[in-house]
């Protein structure tokens, strides 16, 4: 079983307390009403499936029920790590991904 | 409001409190573990911001605790951690916490859950080892002391566990799970004998 760690609970717990919730930082537009087909179509649909680190959204729903987010590896399952909502992308994951990232 | 304010009143034993526990009385017993139903107890979900905590635990009259996964008792009244803002106060002391919260002005919600959970207490050796059955949280004495507080889940449903000694657990879950949570504990007790 995955260890995943909340940021919230700041422990790592196992995974069957936690509910995967989409892809992370995808901005809503301010004026949703006046975006053109294709704009919402990318907003709306259009995810970027990488192979390899991917910015997820997680929720720890058996637990402080706190949405966060999350970086992972989509090829080895790994999480990377994981922050609280709100705050900004990382810009430098730690260094112990940096074999994860090379690939 | 008005309810808590009624309640205030009246004694929450009262005969106008029509009470229905589920599964009252119910227990088993297995080498080294026991699972019985707890008798019912008044609860509430609080939720809350860090500017309102200090006049919530003076009404409440027990501090109400900010670390993760632990929890805080005071003359029968405990308060666990849920969440950065979420707690679930339990009082076995027969006082109504939501009447307590109803006088503080300031920002709170506080929703009465008495009769929504009903507790169910692991007790005994083989207690850790009854709930890891379907729990799949670290419950030795070092990642669960006495007083760590957690929601989580038990097999299929969500539950609320609190370490109250050594070798004791609360678990509480919502009524209508409470027959599976009940009839789960006594399988994992069977196990835990093994």
């Amino acid at each position: 079983m995955l260890l995943i760690r909340c940021p919230y609970c700041e422990e790592e717990r196992p995974e069957l307390e936690f509910r995967n919730a989409g892809e992370a930082h995808i901005a809503r537009s301010a004026n949703m009403a006046g975006e053109s087909d294709d704009d919402f179509e990318k907003f709306f649909f259009i995810r970027s499936n990488p192979k390899g680190i991917i910015y997820e959204r997680w929720r720890h729903m058996h637990g402080c029920a706190r949405f966060f987010n999350a970086v992972r590896d989509t090829v080895t399952d790994k999480f990377v790590m994981t922050y609280k909502a709100g705050e900004p992308k990382p810009s430098k994951l730690p260094k112990n991904s940096n074999e994860v990232v090379a690939k | 409001m008005a309810k808590a304010a009624a309640r205030k009143t009246a004694p929450v034993t009262s005969p106008s409190v029509e009470r229905r526990p589920a599964l009252a009385g119910r227990s088993t017993t297995g080498i080294g573990v026991k699972v019985e139903v707890l008798p019912p107890a008044e609860r509430i979900s609080l939720r809350a911001p860090e500017a309102s905590l200090a006049a919530l635990s003076k009404a409440l009259g027990v501090t109400l605790p900010k670390k993760p996964k632990t929890s805080a008792s005071k003359g029968g009244r405990t308060a666990l951690w849920l969440g950065p803002d979420e707690w679930l106060v339990i009082d076995e002391a027969g006082k109504d916490p939501l009447a307590d919260c109803a006088g503080v002005s300031a920002l709170h919600s506080a929703v009465g859950i008495s009769h929504r959970n009903i507790a169910i207490a692991v007790t005994g050796t083989g207690a850790a080892a009854t709930i890891n059955a379907g729990c799949p949280q670290d419950l030795s004495p070092d990642g669960f002391p006495v007083g760590a507080a957690s929601r989580t889940i038990l097999g299929k449903t969500e539950i609320v566990l609190l370490r109250t000694a050594p070798d004791a657990f609360r678990v509480e879950c919502w009524r209508s799970f409470s027959d599976y949570v009940f009839t789960f504990l006594s399988e994992g007790s069977r196990d835990a004998a093994v």
